[in-house]
């Protein structure tokens, strides 16, 4: 098994656990290739690849961007902000437009859910999900379990628990489905108003009580409120949510062991988390970034070799 | 398909033995020298001659390393199969030091080629050379000829040289296959 079983990375729920692995380790790799005094290899020089994104990102687009060139890729850049697409081009024509420029890939972010899979059914490139709306976000997840397996060693039977806005996360979905295909133990936590009805049909379980879920966990992966998503009053002040489910450290030394906390970025400091618990050894933050280019590179090379000729 | 036997246990040890004197003779004390095995196959080679060296020979020191070629082959999306990577592990400096690379069977020379570049990730050498245990007569496409080789073979295009290690398939042995 050395290839993958899909032709786009549309979401974690299209991939097999032997995917996740061959990504993984693929990544190893890679890995060690971002640590070289190059870091650079040759593979992908044959191959362009457009980065469209719809909605704002700084971090996934970095990465991306970074992995790409890394792969000496030629690469696109698009922002829907400075185009056609605020003259009233759809996303196909948009994207067609692109494509006759001879793009072999496409990176893409957009606000609504399921964007990445229409495309992938109206043209021929090579789709990367890059986050779709409330849907999914898989290279987030599949860094998140790869940070998890590098501390922790295994993914399988750790109980991770994500903490905050479930109801708006693209990130909380794609990792219950990296966790859970990954024989990881998932729990979701935040206030009742933002944890998605029926939940618990993916197989995870729902707890209300931060410290409860702390307790129980090996790893927290503490979300963004994500302010620009709630369109109505979910909790009622941010200084509440953070009396509720905001980290510390004074709450993170009461418990009687030392869990690892992860962030996807971009913290918003003394909300979900205090700044001297996003700095502390306990918090791999740093290495996800970092893993983050490593996984999509992995992502990118597995699928382009998938193109042919 | 048929197979026959082209070097022997006993023949390859000899082999072996002559290529590290011809080494030792080179690079004496191996202190600007490096050997690096190319994955996958080219390890178990380097591996047997520095051990060689290291014991019978009595060099105090041999920095020797894993090279992977894979993201540096020219074959990318070329064939069927994804090229799966291996790992490599080199925990030196290549700048300014003698590069021995070392490799099992040389045929066109393209991993060669890809290990030459791959190699300048990790610094400038001083110089590079090339050792094989088998060489391929009249198959190469590129120009490229081995500094050290074990035995030369005229083998025609169906044909296949297969290398097997003891600590791999249970075995020393080269078999020359016909398909």
């Amino acid at each position: 098994m050395s290839e993958l079983s899909v032709n786009h990375l549309l979401g974690i729920k299209y991939l097999n656990e032997s995917d996740i692995q061959l990504i993984f380790e693929t990544a190893d790799h890679f890995k060690e290739v971002i640590n070289r005094s190059i870091k650079k290899v040759p593979s992908l020089r044959d191959i362009t690849i457009a980065n469209i994104f719809f909605e704002n990102s700084t971090r996934t687009k970095l990465s991306f961007e970074l992995a790409e060139k890394r792969l000496s890729a030629d690469v696109l850049n698009f922002s829907a902000s400075q185009s056609s697409v605020k003259k009233g081009e759809t996303l196909i024509d948009t994207v067609n437009n692109i494509l006759s420029m001879k793009v072999d890939m496409v990176v893409m972010r957009h606000p609504n859910p399921g964007a990445g899979i229409f495309l992938s059914r109206h043209v021929s490139a090579s789709i990367i999900n890059a986050g779709d709306g409330a849907h999914e976000h898989p290279t987030q997840a599949l860094l998140d379990s790869y940070s998890i397996r590098e501390r922790l060693g295994d993914v399988a039977g750790k109980n991770v628990v994500i903490v905050g806005d479930i109801l708006h996360s693209r990130v909380a979905l794609s990792n219950i489905f990296a966790l859970k295909l990954q024989g990881a133990n998932v729990k979701v936590c935040g206030p009742k108003t933002l944890i998605p009805k029926h939940i618990e049909s993916l197989g995870v379980g729902v707890e209300l009580n931060l410290r409860k879920a702390l307790e129980w966990c090996d790893v927290a992966n503490m979300l963004r409120i994500q302010n620009e998503r709630l369109d109505i009053n979910y909790f009622p002040t941010t200084r509440e949510y953070t009396q509720q489910f905001g980290v510390s450290k004074k709450l993170l030394d009461s418990l009687d062991k030392e869990i690892v906390i992860m962030h996807p970025g971009p913290i918003n400091r003394g909300v979900e988390i205090t700044s001297d618990v996003a700095d502390s050894k306990q918090s791999i933050i740093l290495n996800q970034v970092e893993n983050g280019v490593a996984i999509r590179m992995a992502v990118i090379y597995l699928l382009a070799s998938k193109i042919k000729q | 398909m048929s197979q026959k036997v082209l070097l022997s246990t006993k023949e390859i040890n000899i082999i072996l033995h002559r290529l590290a004197c011809q080494l030792l003779e080179n690079h004496e004390d191996f202190k600007d020298t490096v050997l690096i095995g190319i994955q996958p196959r080219g390890i178990f080679v380097a591996q047997r001659l520095a051990k060689i060296l290291q014991e019978e020979y009595k060099v105090k020191h041999i920095d020797l390393g894993f090279l992977d070629i894979t993201f540096y082959r020219d074959d990318f999306r070329r064939g069927e199969k994804t090229l799966e990577a291996t790992k490599t592990k080199i925990n030196f400096l290549v700048e300014d030091k003698k590069v021995v690379l070392i490799d099992d069977v040389l045929y066109t020379g393209r991993s060669i080629n890809a290990a030459l570049t791959a190699l300048q990730s990790f610094g400038r050498p001083k110089e590079v050379e090339l050792l094989t245990l088998i060489d391929r007569r009249f198959s190469r496409h590129l120009p490229i000829q081995p500094n050290y080789r074990g035995r030369q073979v005229d083998a025609i295009n169906n044909e296949k040289v297969k290398v097997m290690w003891k600590e791999n398939d249970g075995e020393d042995v080269i078999y020359l296959i016909n398909r």
